[in-house]
């Protein structure tokens, strides 16, 4: 099929609303914000649009002093440490459960996995907020677990789990976890079984056939779903906020201060530059480490 | 089948899977309980109640709230939606030509975009761009920002569609002097259509159920149900908070549920 000039406009046409609203509206904006982050800020939020300043990239490691002088700051340091161990501690959890669970469904009949794809495809699609709320009502003092633990005489005393790192634990592997799972079951249902089965016929065990054909063979979903999980969990921002209580402050609530009370626009920028960064970084080394050709 | 044979059987697989499905809806089976529950303290069962859902009715700031949302959704569905229509088709006719243009693999690059980067980094950069530009924050921003993010959600589907399609088909219909706009509306688009349905009604779920990104780019005329949910919470657990979630969480399920069976339909 030879492409004609008239036919060539109409594709360039069709193309246009969709390539000039993400250029203006996506990568245009996030130009201007690495441009930003390298601009001085101005009084009551904003910038000052003829002053470079590296100063939001030093103020992420260093203190100024009074007299100018600087000092090494590990505040800003602590949260990034700490949103990456969490998201972190939250992609091999989600990885843990998601996988067998992937497994499992793989392993039945078509029309229940159907079905059970549905079960896991709501929570993927419903209001994150709102199931982030449902488990406050469960980990608070005095909600369902806290007083069924107590019932059972499993604990005295208030639970205290709400506002705390583990809550946003909790909270972090139970928002995530379909965003796992679905990757997984995708490659899974792509798989030829009967490789599982020749492994079967030449000796293999469950385990090494698990080990050695299954997880393999699974590996382009386990990477998707561990991205799928790692950069929604780092850069989240009500989670933290609604589970953690402002105690455990991660990334995103650090940039959503600085465009609050802060109003320091050109710290929030780099913040959010360093995140996109981070996360860009993440996904090359992971497509890197793990799309080698298979039998390496 | 695989799972009637015996060898078929991980150790610990059923138990994970049990407990993940538990898991997932415990919370939701939760909040939607105590969303009927007659008592002022929100997470004590005392009785059944409609009470709650009847004062959020009643709540003018909760249903301005959704009629933003519903505006905003509706509004970043139409225009996502036929965005990426047109960009599927053109994608597929560009894939069917076997002609590589420059463009190709930044556009692709582009409508990954959305979904790589992390919401709270499209947020800060919206809100920095739509303020250096002088943008009043608004229903226009909000507008804005979400179809952009509505674009990739509402391609996918579409371009699946597209890439199971017979090219014959459009041709036989030029060959029978149908133009170019006759083809796509009796041909192509009848047979894309449940591509493009099912599209759209992720762009809609993905709209209504936004946070993150509406919360920078909304000023204070453009709160949307989630922002202003987000609000309540902060405020405290409140019995209306739980209903106001439930219906949420409804909306959302039935959306779900009916963009299932509308893929069980075509198949």
């Amino acid at each position: 099929m030879s492409l004609d000039p008239q036919r060539r406009l109409r594709r360039k046409l069709l193309l246009a609303p969709t390539t000039l609203t993400l250029l203006l509206f996506m990568v245009l904006p996030m130009l201007l914000m690495a441009w930003m982050s390298v601009l001085a800020p101005d009084t009551y939020g904003g910038v000052r649009w003829h002053e470079w300043s590296v100063d939001a990239y030093v103020q992420f490691l260093y203190e100024r002093d009074l007299d100018d002088s600087l000092t090494l700051n590990s505040d800003y340091l602590q949260i990034f440490g700490r949103s990456f161990l969490l998201a972190g501690f939250a992609t091999v959890v989600t990885l843990l459960i998601g996988f067998p669970t992937a497994l499992y469904i793989a392993l039945k009949e078509e029309k229940t996995r159907q079905r059970l794809i549905l079960l896991i495809s709501i929570p993927f699609w419903t209001n994150l907020l709102v199931r982030t709320y449902a488990w406050m009502l469960l980990l608070r003092n005095g909600g369902l677990i806290d007083s069924s633990l107590t019932a059972l005489g499993l604990s005295q005393g208030a639970l205290d789990v709400l506002y705390t790192p583990t809550a946003v634990a909790i909270g972090f592997v139970y928002s995530f976890l379909p965003f796992m799972v679905l990757p997984i079951y995708t490659s899974l249902e792509k798989m030829d079984w009967r490789l599982v089965e020749a492994a079967f016929d030449l000796g293999a065990n469950r385990w090494q056939a698990l080990r050695r054909v299954i997880l393999p063979l699974a590996m382009p979903g386990i990477v998707a779903g561990c991205l799928l999980v790692f950069i929604p969990a780092i850069g989240s921002y009500y989670i933290p906020e609604l589970l953690g209580g402002g105690k455990s402050l991660m990334i995103g609530n650090l940039i959503q201060n600085q465009f609050g009370t802060a109003r320091n626009w050109p710290f929030g920028a780099a913040l959010s530059f360093m995140l996109l960064a981070m996360v860009l970084l993440a996904m090359w080394v992971y497509t890197r480490r793990f799309q080698r050709p298979p039998g390496e | 089948m695989q799972a009637s044979n015996n060898l078929w059987r991980f150790r610990g697989v059923t138990p994970t899977a049990m407990l993940a499905f538990v898991y997932l809806y415990l919370p939701i089976v939760v909040l939607v309980v105590l969303s009927f529950n007659a008592n002022r303290i929100a997470t004590l069962w005392t009785g059944f109640s409609f009470d709650w859902y009847l004062k959020v009715m009643d709540n003018d700031n909760i249903l301005r709230a959704t009629k933003n949302s519903l505006i905003i959704a509706c509004g970043a569905t139409v225009l996502a939606t036929s965005f990426a229509t047109m960009a599927a088709l053109a994608m597929a006719a560009l894939a069917m030509a076997g002609k590589r243009f420059r463009g190709q693999a930044f556009i692709n690059a582009m409508l990954g975009l959305p979904l790589l980067v992390p919401e709270i980094v499209t947020a800060v950069a919206s809100l920095l761009f739509f303020l250096a530009l002088g943008l009043d924050l608004g229903l226009m921003t909000v507008l804005i920002a979400h179809t952009v993010f509505c674009i990739p959600f509402a391609y996918l589907p579409i371009r699946a569609r597209l890439e199971g399609l017979d090219p014959r088909l459009a041709e036989a219909a030029a060959d029978l002097y149908a133009g170019p706009f006759a083809t796509f509306r009796r041909v192509t688009l009848p047979l894309i259509l449940p591509g493009v349905l099912s599209g759209a009604m992720l762009a809609f779920i993905v709209s209504l159920d936004d946070f993150v990104i509406t919360f920078f780019v909304a000023g204070a005329g453009a709160t949307t149900l989630p922002v202003y949910i987000f609000g309540l919470i902060r405020m405290g657990i409140t019995p209306e908070v739980n209903a106001v979630s439930a219906l949420m969480l409804l909306v959302s399920i039935a959306f779900v549920a009916l963009s299932y069976w509308m893929g069980q339909r075509k198949s």
